[in-house]
């Protein structure tokens, strides 16, 4: 047993060495208690490879009313102690869920007031209404058939609090019900519009379906329809930020139902072991399209599975923005300065159908969805907020919906006449030059297109 | 109140590549492959010689014609099972609709969104000798389940020298392009697992022959995935026998005979490669042979190498990319035991080697046009 420890402490003194070697200021030189070796003295180490994210402790056994109890000393058990009684260990009690206002906008500790001035406050509302406006037409537009697909955040606008929380350029990674963090960094209607209209204005070039946005300049990484591939990326990347020295961190959203995925758990102890700057954001929605949650795990949430990890976790009412804010700024200073990951797992309802190819009256009532929406509206909740504080105007609202509406028909209505990217496009990117095979291709398809012009319907393409 | 404000356009979901070609209809809703009368279905010789030329017949589309498979399935065998990601309420294309209240939900049910899970779960009720219909929602989705099926399912059999095996287990999964699916909606993924000893791949072209196909895939002794042209879910109606019949596996079927050029495919493949023929016939003097694979692995190379030694020509073609796809195996197979008699190269006619992209996807589907070109170029070679 002593050798295992003997040479698990040569690799510890190896990383902490290599660590030094390094030249990267990342590493940030704080020393840190090892717990894991029960008897040896505390280890001081440089920060390196990994960080225990979660303080090892036992509440429930103390070894002073405890005599006979030893604590384990297996390598991979954490302040385990001995105990001659044979139960199983399940559920513990329901991680409470942070909230700051009440439904009607009343915060509920004074200690909890926002710490934020009224412009920051106003813009983040008008921002929720811009994207109620937005996900009302483009889900029209969809239904007539004007862009083939949508997907909306009704019921769920209160994101957009996690976006203010954060430093511009804190890098996120999405699934797809992230709008709301967009409108918040500043992505504009049209490029919405242009994305969603795959036109030539898309940054993404056509390629993808509508809502899979993206843009390197407000460092927000292009959305994949496959579930879960962000969570290890995100993991990954803020490795990466980490060992760039930046002090900035990586969001990563992603759903309820994405969570069971293989890439979640690997994502999460990804980062757990090896001490990422991530907040890992799950929107718990109660449903995966037909799946409700119910069927999708049976443990405490998502939130107890980073207990699980040894990732600081916390649970949010996801209704409550200003839950959302306190929450995400908390977690970002925990990721940056601490070196390691944090869980959210904001609880909320998915008002929206899964998406424009989904009827959700096929597996809940419609009743069930209204009265959610009438009794616990993100929107409405934060209009009360701002009308107790003064910063809003009864019937402020029909102003400024109104204009979004119009803001978004306008940019609708130009990115409906733009014109498909060239057909170029196509070949490119697939890999950083053309290869062989692809210039042989695109030769063939411009002489077919040349013969067949009326067939490929090359007129509603760029024209390079 | 929004219709209002939005001026009426032109739709912009038009599915170009069945658009007419030199004012020929184009598409699967006018072809004549499908049993779109009564009459063409108790004529069928295909469904005359398994006997159910006189049998009652219903009107289906694909999703209704699987959704019969599943049924029959689970009625003739009690220890079958239907599962996967919102399977319970009917899944995502409606193909498993009425299973959970009729077979239940131990039998029909709802997993956590976890395709690994998905296909381990059915792997190992598989070894246990039970049936299990695994569905994957979109085969584009398939991949993290790649090492259940490839190294898990594939080899069960061989590494346990035949101690256990997983034959119960069929995978399905709604693949290839729809118009407007973009890169994960869209894919064709046939080749990976074909090119995986120990596993069958199969894909249906109608409603008729997805009923027959998947029930044969149930019951085989042999993992298979069965891949689902999405586009056919609705898109492709027939009068289908309502009793149950299995279509073999591992046979491909000549659809249409010919003398000078042998045109394979399969999926809804066919129906463009079906077109190109009716192009090629009506401006050329020659006779085209379409053949169907039906199954991809095992391949039936018999009835190509057949077909190919009597025409000397042969042009291939799938909507997964070109390199190192199954037209690239079927061409091997075609220059080692035609040589002598091949007239002229192989054509293969397939997608482009980019991700399937949205808004290109007219120019990268391998469409009647392409294939019309491909066969002329076969012929005046
Ligand atoms: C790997 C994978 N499997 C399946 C799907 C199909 N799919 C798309 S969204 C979705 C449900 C996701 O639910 P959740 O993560 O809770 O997010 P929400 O839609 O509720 O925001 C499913 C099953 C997919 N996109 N990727
Ligand atoms: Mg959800």
């Amino acid at each position: 047993m002593a050798s295992v420890f003997r040479l698990l402490r040569t690799l510890q003194s190896n990383n902490g060495l290599l660590c030094k070697a390094s030249s990267q200021p990342a590493f940030s030189r704080l020393p840190q208690q090892m717990g894991r070796h029960h008897g040896s003295a505390p280890l001081t180490r440089y920060r390196c490879a990994y960080t225990r994210a979660v303080p090892l402790a036992s509440a429930a056994f103390s070894t002073s009313s405890h005599p006979m109890r030893k604590k384990v000393m297996f390598p991979g058990s954490l302040n385990s102690e001995y105990t001659h009684e044979l139960s199983f260990a399940s559920s513990v009690e329901s991680i409470p869920t942070y909230q700051v206002m009440d439904t009607d906008g009343k915060v509920l500790d004074p200690a909890n007031e926002p710490q934020v001035s009224e412009e920051e406050a106003k813009t983040m509302y008008r921002n929720m209404l811009t994207l109620n406006a937005m996900d009302q037409i483009l889900y029209e537009s969809q239904r007539q058939g004007r862009i083939s697909f949508y997907m909306t955040s009704f019921g769920e606008e209160a994101l957009i609090g996690s976006a203010a929380a954060l430093d511009p350029k804190d890098l996120v990674f999405g699934q797809y019900r992230e709008a709301g963090v967009l409108l918040q960094r500043g992505f504009t209607i049209e490029q919405f519009m242009n994305q969603c209209y795959s036109n030539e204005k898309d940054l993404g070039k056509g390629r993808q379906m509508p809502v899979h946005y993206g843009t390197k300049e407000l460092h927000f990484q292009t959305i994949s329809s496959p579930l879960a591939t962000q969570i290890p990326q995100a993991a990954g990347a803020a490795y990466a930020m980490r060992r760039e020295g930046s002090k900035l961190c990586t969001i990563c959203y992603f759903g309820e139902g994405a969570a069971s995925e293989g890439d979640f758990h690997a994502g999460l102890n990804m980062a757990a072991t090896l001490g990422c700057p991530v907040i890992f954001y799950c929107r718990n929605n109660g449903y995966a399209i037909s799946t409700p949650s119910i069927e999708q795990y049976r443990g405490d949430g998502i939130a107890s599975r980073g207990i699980g990890y040894g990732i600081d976790t916390i649970r949010v009412d996801g209704n409550d923005i200003w839950a959302i804010y306190a929450a995400t700024k908390a977690a970002r200073t925990i990721a940056v300065e601490q070196n390691k990951p944090v869980l959210i797992e904001a609880m909320t309802y998915r008002v929206s159908h899964h998406s424009t190819s989904d009827d959700s009256s096929a597996y809940r009532s419609k009743k069930e969805v209204e009265d959610w929406s009438k009794r616990d509206n993100p929107i409405s909740r934060m209009r009360a907020w701002l009308e107790n504080k003064g910063w809003w105007v009864k019937g402020e609202d029909a102003e400024i919906t109104k204009s979004a509406k119009a803001k978004v028909l306008e940019a609708f209505a130009a990115a409906e006449q733009l014109k498909k990217p060239a057909i170029r496009h196509m070949f490119e990117d697939v890999y950083s030059e053309l290869t062989p095979e692809l210039v042989r291709e695109k030769e063939e398809i411009e002489a077919l297109i040349k013969k067949y012009p009326d067939y490929y319907q090359v007129n509603d393409y760029a024209k390079s | 109140m929004l219709r209002l404000l939005l001026p009426k356009q032109r739709l912009s979901r038009v599915r170009h590549y069945t658009a007419p070609i030199n004012g020929h209809p184009m598409g699967i809703a006018n072809s004549s492959l499908l049993l779109r009368t009564v009459a063409s279905a108790q004529t069928d010789s295909r469904l005359s010689s398994l006997g159910l030329a006189d049998t009652e017949l219903r009107k289906m589309n694909m999703c209704q014609a699987i959704n019969d498979a599943l049924r029959i399935a689970m009625q003739t065998n009690d220890k079958a099972v239907v599962f996967g990601e919102d399977v319970a309420f009917g899944g995502v294309f409606r193909c498993s609709t009425g299973l959970s209240q009729e077979f239940g939900r131990e039998r029909v049910f709802n997993t956590p969104l976890t395709e690994q899970g998905i296909v381990g779960f059915a792997v190992g009720m598989a070894s246990r000798g039970h049936t299990a219909v695994a569905e994957i929602q979109f085969a584009d989705y398939i991949y993290p389940a790649f090492d259940q099926l490839v190294n898990e399912a594939a080899k069960f059999r061989y590494r346990s020298g035949n101690e256990f095996n997983v034959g119960g287990l069929t995978v399905r999964a709604p693949a290839m392009a729809v118009g407007h699916g973009g890169h994960y909606h869209s894919q064709s993924p046939e080749a990976f697992f074909a090119h995986v000893p120990g596993l069958k791949v199969v894909v249906p072209r109608s409603p008729t022959e997805a009923k027959g196909l998947l029930l044969a895939a149930i019951r085989d002794p042999n993992p298979t995935v069965f891949l689902e042209p999405k586009i056919l879910y609705r898109a492709a109606v027939e009068h289908v026998p309502t009793a149950d019949y299995t279509l073999p596996l591992s046979q491909a079927q000549v659809l249409k005979q010919g003398s000078d050029v042998t045109v394979v495919g399969y999926g809804s493949q066919i129906y463009a490669l079906e077109n190109a023929i009716q192009l090629v016939e009506r401006d050329t003097q020659a006779s085209c042979e379409l053949i169907d694979l039906r199954t991809i692995h095992p391949l039936d190379a018999d009835t190509v190498v057949k077909s190919v030694n009597k025409t000397g020509r042969l042009v291939v073609a799938h909507e997964a990319s070109r390199t190192m796809g199954v037209a690239a195996e079927l061409a091997s197979v075609v220059q080692e035991r035609c040589f002598l008699r091949l007239e002229s190269p192989v054509e293969r006619v397939c997608g482009l080697d980019v991700p399937h992209p949205l808004v290109f996807e007219r120019f990268y589907m391998p469409c009647a046009v392409r294939v019309y070109e491909a066969i002329k170029r076969s012929l005046a070679y």
